[in-house]
């Protein structure tokens, strides 16, 4: 029998180690899967390279993981965040990567990825300091440039409701990067706030088919970054 | 007449009223953070305009009243909003699919500099303790079928923002359709940047006072 659902956050989180790439999705605090972060913050593995639009806010979620020191390398589109001063911080002292990328060069990337396309061509950052040390090439008399796929060891997703299979949906602009994410990572863990009975789910809903998740673990009353953030809350 | 120091144009509501008298109805419309938020709430009587955001809503509506908020349900800025009835939901890929795509009719974004050929400059200052965040303009620019900039005409330290060139990393290369401006409205053309419009109480000698470049003065109504 497949059942894709385990018991803990740590459990769903225990191989992740040293060195991985890890997607994690949400943008900003939306589908942001803070108790896997924090998870993952409490197994310990370091020098981890993370791929998210942006760099967290306050000192929680995915602020507090670069916090911890755990992250040698950013991928994302938005490193700045009114409230959180960790990754600026880290990146001005130069104790982070950045690898900088157009939000949608982003989203591509990671569907191609997972999708087992390993380049395309888009016309964001031509003529930019962001299209430096890419190919270009001309197609029907305009100039594209060559992206790669993005693939990882892992993906930390955030949906609202899943079954046994790992089918998933998700919470209005919560959903952002995770379907794409979950395409794209060797192992897809989703934390849920509802999980039902095989079945439960509506197949014409479904937004994350069963097959790109491996793991499902059960988040009934998830926390907002907002709200821990107001709170104070610095993690661990 | 008041001294060259004192005119200020148009307020910010005003740019964003004025902005949105351009857009036409039934329009698919991406607005960018700070002032282009503003244009939503100017919607001419009669006409219909879906806003799309890029983290994946569209049929976007205003921010919801006190207390009714989800931290779940945000623009592109990350403030809360509201799904209007035909909204919908859907991932970023999709969401970036309708911007490259040329689905998006128009999106209005704010700006560091842009240059009378079209470059635009809104996401970086280039300095090297500067945090770079491009987000979403990037994409925007390359796939959106009409670029309007609105922007204050000068930064706040009175250097003007429109120019022969950018000396700002670019987000673009020869992009921006339109300016607005406090001052003006102004068109970019293959002449370069084109009056098409003064603010209340402004002359066109004020406005080229202001700008790093030769205006093109096309004015309907121009009496000089």
């Amino acid at each position: 029998m497949i059942d894709k659902n385990v018991s803990s956050l740590s459990q769903a989180v225990s191989d992740i180690s040293d060195g991985s790439t890890v997607m994690i999705g949400g943008f900003g605090e939306a589908g942001s899967p803070i108790e896997l972060i924090h998870a993952l913050i409490d197994l310990g593995p370091t020098d981890l390279t993370v791929i998210n639009n942006n760099t967290g806010s306050g000192e929680v979620g995915l602020a507090a993981l670069i916090k911890a020191g755990r992250v040698a390398k950013m991928i994302c589109s938005y490193p700045r965040s009114m409230n959180s001063t960790v990754f600026p911080d880290l990146y001005r002292s130069g104790r982070i990567e950045l690898e900088l990328v157009p939000q949608g060069t982003l989203a591509e990337r990671i569907r191609a990825g997972g999708a087992g396309i390993p380049g395309f061509y888009t016309p964001a950052s031509v003529g930019t300091p962001l299209q430096e040390g890419k190919e270009l090439r001309r197609f029907d008399g305009s100039d594209y440039v060559l992206e790669r796929g993005l693939r990882a060891d892992f993906a930390l997703i955030k949906g609202k409701r899943a079954d046994r299979y790992g089918n998933v949906t998700y919470n209005k602009t919560a959903r952002n990067f995770s379907p794409l994410m979950a395409m794209a990572a060797k192992t897809t863990v989703v934390q849920v706030a509802d999980s039902v009975e095989a079945g439960d789910m509506d197949p014409e809903a479904v937004i994350t088919p069963g097959i790109f998740v491996q793991r499902v673990v059960h988040v009934p009353d998830p926390a907002h970054e907002s709200d821990l953030v107001r709170a104070g809350v610095c993690y661990p | 007449m008041t001294s060259s120091q004192e005119i200020t144009g148009r307020t910010r509501d005003e740019m964003a009223q004025r902005v949105a008298l351009d857009i036409s109805d039934g329009a698919y419309v991406n607005l960018g953070i700070g002032i282009p938020e503003l244009i939503a709430k100017f919607v001419p009587t009669g006409r219909e305009f879906i806003y799309h955001t890029e983290n994946g809503l569209l049929g976007m509506g205003p921010a919801p009243q006190e207390g009714q908020g989800e931290p779940e349900l945000i623009n592109a800025g990350k403030r809360q909003v509201t799904a209007l009835p035909g909204a919908a939901y859907f991932h970023h890929a999709d969401s970036f699919a309708m911007i490259r795509g040329g689905h998006i009719d128009l999106c209005v974004l704010g700006a560091l500099q842009v240059a009378s050929n079209g470059d635009l400059a809104n996401w970086s200052i280039g300095t090297p303790d500067a945090i770079p965040a491009v987000g979403g303009a990037m994409d925007l620019v390359a796939g959106v079928k009409s670029v309007y900039v609105i922007t204050q005409h000068c930064t706040k330290q009175g250097e003007p923002k429109l120019l022969d060139q950018c000396t700002y990393p670019l987000t673009g290369t020869a992009v921006v359709n339109r300016v607005y401006t406090n001052l003006a409205v102004i068109d970019v053309t293959p002449a370069g940047f084109q009056v098409l419009e003064l603010s209340p109480g402004v002359e066109f000698a004020d406005v080229q006072a202001r700008t790093g470049t030769d205006l093109l003065d096309g004015r309907t109504d121009a009496t000089s």
